[in-house]
This record gives C-alpha cells, structure tokens and sequence, in this order.
C-alpha cells in the first residue's frame, strides 16, 4: 500500500518535472531565450543592482608587461575601415546632442586602473587601461541628467558602423573603474582591440566593453544590446 | 538498528536528482564556452550537442540554482536540527573500522559502513563548495572576498569545475552501489518505511 502510494507520487513527480522542464524550454521566446529564463535574468537582476555598491572595486591586479598585447576576442563592429583622420564621436540625449573628437577626451584628466579583465566565455586575463573616466566625462559635458537633476537610467553604446551595440545601466556606468579608455597595457588602443577609443568596465563581462565608440547616448528606455538579443543576461554584471 | 528515511531526507532527495541534473548540464554548456575546459571526449560532445550553448547554459544555470540552493539550505538544516550528521561524518571508530570493512567486509558500528559515511560527507561537502565557488566566479566582484578565499577567480573556477567532476563520480558511483545494494533497500528511499537491519 505504502509502496503504491509512493510509486504514485513517484510518477507524479517524474512527469511533473519533465512538464516544467520541456515547458520552459518551449514557452514563448524572449529575446532569444525562453521568457521565464529571461525574467528569472531579470530577477537576479533586481537583486544584484540592489547589491552592487561604486565603493566596491575589481580588485587592483600588479601592472601587465607592457609588452603584452591585451587578448583580442570579438570583432563585430570592427570590420569596416577606421578613419582616424575626421573621427567622431556623437554624443546625445533628449534636448541635447554634441560631437566631440578623441583628443576631447585626452583633456578629461587620466585615469588608469590595472585589474581582471573578465570574458563571458570564462577567460580572463589582467589587464591595465587608461582615459577619461566615465563620470568625469559626464560631469564636464554636464551629461546623463534630466532637468530635474536625477539620471537618466541607461547609456547606450554604438560602433561608427551601427553593428554592435551595448546598453549599460547607469549605476554601473557611474562607477569608477568605468572608463573610456585610450590605451591598454600602456600602448595606445591596437585597431583589434578597439582603435581610436574604446569602453572598459570591469564590473561588467567583456561583451559590455564597447569597442571603437561611435556614439553615446543617455535615455530612459533600455537601449538594445547586441548580446542581449541572443539569449544572454542583458545586466551581465560581476 | 532501524534504518529509514524521513520524508524530509527522502524529498530533498528526489528534487535535487533534476535540480542537480539541470545545474551540472547547464554547467558543462557554460564551461564549454572555454577552451581550457575542452576535455570530455567527442563523442559526448556530440550526443549531448554540446558546443556553442553558452547562452541557454547560462540562462538555464542562473535560474535553477535558486532552487537547488533553497532545496539544499532546507536539508542541511534538517540534518543539523536532527542531529543526522552524527550517523553520516566519520568519526573516529568509523576511521578505525575502514581499512578492515574495505578488505574483509568486516562489521561496523551503526546505520552506514565507514565507506558510506567518507562518501555521503563528501557529497554533502562537495555541494556547498559548489554553491560557494559558484557565488564567486559568479559575481567576483560583489563577493569578491569569497574569490579571494579560493585563490582567485581562475582558481575559484577550478575549484567549481571539480565540484562538478567530483559530484559526477559520486553519482555514478551512488547508482552502482545502490543497484548492487538491491531493491529492499532502495524501497526505503522511495516509501520511508522502516527495515531492521541485521548484521
């Protein structure tokens, strides 16, 4: 009696399971994953934003050999031809809208950090980087706030090309190890590895770092994000 | 001796059979991504298609291990409240008694032989490692401290790696012995019911 019962509860149990499991796989598909697993990304969300603290840094890594050619690892974006010459990068929010040149950013006093560059791929590599940080930049072009002195919530990051494209919340963005770098391994930025500037912030998984900006932008809608459409947690943050 | 299982034991059981089952998939689709870790033969490669997941690994890992852990804190407080963990961790007579059960099947004090116990306490361990390298390499910024505790984020990756491996022999060794251990005994995991046990 006892083992039929259980047996019973067994078969339940196995089918049930089996249910969810194909259930969720099946349900309809969020932006390239199953919507329940794109709202539990949106949970761990919730609870990691609520965590994360700008007190809290990478930890500081001793300096790689300048020698050492940071690892280069995706492509997109890049493949058109750079021309350094008139480059530009447009910067814009609702009412306001500047373009700014590279050396504009060389005027922002320099920040460097040197700490664990991290890939989603599960690699990661020490990594030293250096520019304008991302919150001085906002503070001198009086960005990223909405006339009643709060931010916007998002910053969204594009290549000259329009093909990759990231969106960050701002949290993260006002963090200091966010950068807007010019050098790497105290070279300036190789053409693979994000020439003539680049993003780097190491609260984030690489696929956040936008290389070779074309354009910035603050708004109150999530921007799209190249990863995120494929399946991936848009929030990405370590 | 009586020997049964409560129906707190015999639930946590049974959930974290699919709850580890997702973790430990969802696990390999992520370390998969990495080339270091490029180390399970082809074949089973190819049966379980397992390169280019990284994504649904992710999504999948990211979600299920809430469950696995909340599973997993109820058990050990069951186990702890209980007072279970005095039949399962070795002890000194279990210690004492290893060497003659292995070689000559000789007789033990209490409800699990010395092997069972070194194994069972080594599962158990082998999960909470799980979930605290997991926290590490997951967020290793926030919880930075716990990375640091293992060495590192290279390191605490490694370490969540072989809780994988070694939760993977445990299993497979697990069904072998309960296979050989026969269907009475397996019952009791199933039903609860009480055995003697004679020795």
């Amino acid at each position: 009696m006892k083992l039929r019962n259980s047996l019973i509860i067994g078969i339940l149990f196995t089918t049930g399971f089996i249910g969810i499991f194909l259930g969720i796989r099946s349900a309809t598909r969020d932006q390239g994953t199953s919507n329940i697993l794109r709202r539990s990304y949106l949970f761990n969300e919730k609870i990691w934003s609520m965590v994360q603290s700008t007190e809290r840094l990478s930890v500081n890594k001793p300096l790689p050999p300048p020698t050492k050619e940071p690892r280069v690892n995706g492509m997109l974006g890049l493949k058109t031809d750079l021309e350094l010459k008139n480059y530009k990068i447009k910067i814009d929010q609702p009412k306001k809208s500047l373009t700014l040149q590279v050396e504009d950013f060389k005027l922002i006093p320099k920040t460097d950090y040197s700490t664990d560059f991290r890939c989603i791929e599960g690699w990661s590599e020490e990594l030293h980087y250096a520019g304008a940080r991302f919150s001085d930049f906002m503070e001198k072009y009086d960005l990223g706030k909405k006339p009643d002195g709060s931010f916007y919530q998002y910053v969204g990051l594009e290549t000259p090309d329009g093909l990759y494209y990231v969106s960050i919340d701002m949290e993260s963005m006002l963090h200091p190890q966010t950068v807007i770098a010019y050098e790497m391994n105290q070279h300036p930025l190789s053409l693979n590895n994000g020439a003539p500037i680049r993003l780097v912030i190491p609260i984030k998984y690489g696929i956040k770092s936008l290389k070779r900006i074309g354009r910035i932008f603050f708004s109150d809608s999530r921007p799209r994000d190249y990863w995120a459409e494929r399946g991936y947690d848009w929030y990405s943050g370590l | 001796m009586k020997k049964s299982y409560s129906r707190v034991i015999r639930y946590a059981h049974w959930f974290n059979v699919p709850l580890l089952s997702i973790m430990m998939w969802s696990g390999v689709l992520i370390y998969w991504a990495h080339q270091a870790y490029y180390k399970l033969p082809s074949y089973l490669v190819e049966i379980f298609k397992i390169s280019y997941r990284l994504a649904e690994g992710m999504s999948w890992h990211f979600f299920t291990m809430w469950f696995y852990s909340i599973n997993g804190i109820i058990y050990l407080t069951y186990f702890f409240y209980t007072k279970r963990w005095r039949m399962i961790f070795p002890n000194k007579q279990s210690m004492r008694e290893l060497i003659p059960f292995l070689i000559h099947n000789s007789s033990y004090e209490g409800i699990y032989n010395p092997a069972q116990r070194i194994a069972y306490t080594g599962a158990i361990f082998l999960n909470i490692l799980a979930v605290i390298s997991g926290l590490a390499i997951y967020k290793p910024v926030q919880l930075g401290i716990l990375c640091t505790l293992l060495g590192g984020y290279e390191s605490a990756r490694l370490v969540h790696f072989l809780c994988l491996n070694g939760l993977g022999i445990f299993i497979l060794i697990h069904i072998i012995q309960v296979i050989r251990a026969g269907w009475k005994n397996f019952r009791l995991m199933i039903t609860g019911e009480e055995i003697e046990i004679k020795k």
